[in-house]
């Protein structure tokens, strides 16, 4: 009660900001579920096929003398979209129909029948000015009914998915072995779209239809490449859907006289987060991957050049004495201009020492060019030997393997081929 | 009873125009969306549907005026937008296909809303309403042109035109689509390129999603796309009888739509819906090649076959 006085106590403004936020949130922690669980799109579906459960809500709490009565409408949508679900999983058994089909048919046919319903029953819904808003979405016509039943049922949401939290996520990622160690799967699948299907029905009336499940993807995959674990991407998740919700809601709110749809100013803001984490995000964004190709790139640039400098120097076996560029430059494969800056470049990391015409390697570039050389001789070695690979079909194979090779597997392949000394080819295998 | 069929048609005189309009928006979407689905590519249509709109309100804020067929290049512009965006999200991430759908069509949908509550005034059709619903009903008050001593409501004509040129397009083109769809590795060997197949028939659809948009709305394109294809789908397994069942079924939902829409004076759209989920319904249960009821049929079949066969063996 306490809660509910608080709750209403509040002023327009704080109220758009808190149901913003909270339904991000609320929609973060869901979406985890359904990106991961690859059915991204039937939060679409549900949001779509509630339609006819709303205004069946509408015209039974008219009826009921209720007007508007959120708990009724909250109750009916929950029934249709739990219904809608289960319709499009027994045409996906039943028929040849595949599941992205099945989902298109429910959700268009299950939202037509609910325009059929609004706008052949006008007279009912003239007093329904709430459809308007499940339409689009507006953060400002939720009333203090709508804003009470949210916060409560948003938050029954939080707690039951914490509660089931490790069940929910072994039905999600290892069905069989969920219902091995004795899951009541079925249980947990109905909990599961039940929790789904009121968030998406609670959040309807401030973003919309069709943005709902922006809000239920767009955080999810922003946090599904920021991360390879599960609960960190929960958390990420919740984080930002909650800012994409706050900052959609200020921006929303704060032009004056225009009135943005808070629906579209949510999305654009949880898109761009996305975008940022699709560039930049560690280890799975498009430009980290392109960093990480160029970094591996050019360490593969280096060795070669070391290891073909060793090679020339290594019939004398007098690795101090100087080697012409010139040679270099004629055996590379970019223009002159491009491998001068490269070989500035392996001097700059103190690999060679470049003098004008002529370089030297250095004892840590000597060191380099050994452990590559090692490693190719090695492959090939363990090729010809162990595997049955002929002598002169094992070079190509080495070329790529030496640049890969740790520090354990070459102690595994000395060991296992008795620490030779030479390589098929005759050639010596440098010693640490 | 014939009473009850013939009476829309004696009190509405626009009865011919509205169903004329429905099917002439309703053709094409059904053959393309026959090779939606056999191109397990069902909510790639939903996203361009939603996708155009942006590519609308831009071309509209240029130009001024509704009816410009620059609004059909935009809309197409910002169809193949998403399908990139589509492609770029999925193909360089590890975020799959369904994902970066939701992702891409969401983002384009906002920006459009967005567009519109800036710059539209709220007076124009552009108007949010149109965007959901459609309004199919209203084409008999646009402005009707002369066609071979016919008047005709002008974007009547302009859908039935859309309807031919890709009708004769579909023609030419209909190994190439068949081949590239059933058997992508012949169409390579042939010469052709999958990725030109994928973005041409992005290209069309986002023009027919948009010519359909102005009748029934953006959420119910997807319907008037995927509801014949999946019903005519149910019935058979053979691709030309598949194309001419799609059609037979938009047909018929244009029909039962407007006896609707003329009984319970509701939106047409909305009608030509429940009329096609009605139908799908029906093949879902009675359809030869997937219904329901011979499945039943066929297993209690088996069942008594079964009972005898081990009845024999225990004697």
């Amino acid at each position: 009660m306490e809660l509910e006085l608080l709750l209403l106590s509040l002023g327009i403004l704080e109220k758009a900001l808190i149901t913003a936020t909270f339904l991000g949130i609320l929609c973060g922690m869901l979406g985890t579920f359904i990106v991961l669980r690859k059915i991204a799109l039937i939060g679409d579906a549900i949001s779509h096929s509630i339609l006819p459960g709303i205004v069946l809500g509408f015209i039974i709490s008219t009826a009921l003398g209720l007007n508007r009565d959120p708990t009724v409408i909250l109750i009916s949508a929950l029934l249709v979209g739990l219904f809608s679900i289960a319709v499009v999983r027994k045409i996906e058994t039943t028929t040849r129909v595949k599941s992205d089909a099945a989902l298109g048919v429910i959700l268009s046919g299950f939202f037509g029948v609910g325009l059929f319903m609004k706008s052949s029953l006008k007279p009912f819904m003239e007093s329904a000015s709430g459809i308007q808003s499940y339409l689009f979405g507006n953060i400002a016509t939720v009333s203090n009914g709508d804003f009470y039943t949210l916060i409560i049922t948003g938050l029954i949401l939080i707690i039951l998915t914490i509660v089931f939290l490790r069940p929910l996520l072994l039905v999600s990622f290892d069905p069989q072995y969920a219902r091995s160690i004795g899951f009541p799967k079925t249980f947990l699948n109905l909990l599961f779209y039940t929790i789904l299907t009121l968030t998406i029905v609670v959040s309807v009336q401030a973003v919309g239809v069709i943005l709902i499940s922006a809000l239920l993807i767009i955080p999810a995959s922003s946090a599904f490449l920021l991360t390879d674990r599960k609960l960190p991407m929960i958390f990420i998740s919740m984080s930002i859907g909650g800012i994409s919700g706050l900052v959609g809601a200020i921006a929303s709110i704060s032009t004056k006289g225009i009135n943005l749809p808070s629906g579209a100013t949510m999305t654009l803001v949880a898109a761009s987060l996305f975008f940022l984490a699709y560039f930049f995000a560690p280890g799975h964004g498009v430009f980290s991957k392109w960093l990480n190709h160029r970094s591996i790139s050019l360490e593969i640039a280096i060795d070669n050049a070391l290891k073909s400098f060793f090679r020339q120097l290594e019939p004398s076996q007098v690795f101090s004495s100087s080697i012409e560029v010139k040679t270099f430059l004629e055996s590379s494969d970019y223009n002159d201009k491009k491998s001068l800056l490269f070989l500035k470049k392996i001097d700059s990391l103190g690999f060679i020492k470049l003098a004008d015409s002529s370089l030297t390697l250095t004892e840590k570039g000597r060191k380099r060019a050994e452990k590559i050389v090692r490693n190719h001789r090695l492959w090939e070695l363990y090729l010809a030997s162990q595997a049955d690979y002929k002598p002169d079909h094992v070079h190509d194979d080495a070329e790529i393997m030496e640049h890969i090779l740790d520090e354990q597997t070459i102690r595994e392949l000395e060991n296992e081929l008795g620490n030779p000394k030479t390589d098929p080819h005759g050639k010596p295998i440098p010693q640490p | 009873m014939l009473e009850f069929l013939t009476h829309p048609f004696k009190t509405d005189p626009n009865a011919i125009w509205y169903i004329l309009m429905a099917f002439s928006v309703a053709l094409p979407c059904a053959v393309i969306g026959c090779f939606l689905i056999l191109r397990k590519m069902a909510l790639v249509g939903d996203a361009i549907s939603h996708s155009v709109l942006p590519g609308i309100v831009i071309a509209f804020l240029i130009v001024k005026d509704l009816s410009s067929p620059w609004l059909l290049v935009g809309a197409t512009l910002s169809g193949l937008a998403v399908s990139i965006l589509i492609e770029l999200i999925h193909t360089k991430t590890r975020i799959k296909q369904d994902a970066a759908i939701g992702i891409s069509f969401t983002t384009l949908f906002a920006l459009g809303i967005l567009l519109i509550s800036v710059f539209v005034d709220k007076q124009t059709d552009l108007h949010v309403d149109c965007i959901i619903s459609g309004d199919l009903s209203h084409i008999i008050f646009y402005q009707k042109v002369n066609f071979l001593g016919v008047l005709v409501p002008q974007p009547i004509l302009q859908s039935s035109l859309i309807a031919v040129v890709f009708l004769i397009g579909f023609f030419i083109f209909y190994r190439i689509l068949v081949i590239s769809s059933f058997d992508s590795t012949l169409a390579a060997t042939l010469g052709i390129k999958p990725k030109v197949v994928h973005f041409s028939l992005m290209g069309i659809l986002s023009l027919l999603a948009v010519n359909a948009f102005q009748s029934v709305g953006a959420i119910l394109v997807i319907a008037i796309l995927i509801l014949p294809a999946v019903s005519a789908f149910l019935c058979t397994q053979k691709l030309k009888i598949m194309l001419i069942l799609s059609v037979t079924h938009a047909a018929l939902s244009s029909v039962l739509g407007f006896y609707l829409f003329s009984y319970f004076d509701c939106s047409y759209a909305a009608a030509m819906v429940v009329a096609g989920l009605s139908l799908m319904l029906l093949c879902w249960l009675l359809g030869p090649a997937d219904g329901m009821l011979w499945k039943w049929k066929r297993r209690l079949f088996y069942k008594d076959t079964l009972n005898l066969e081990i009845q024999n063996q225990v004697d």
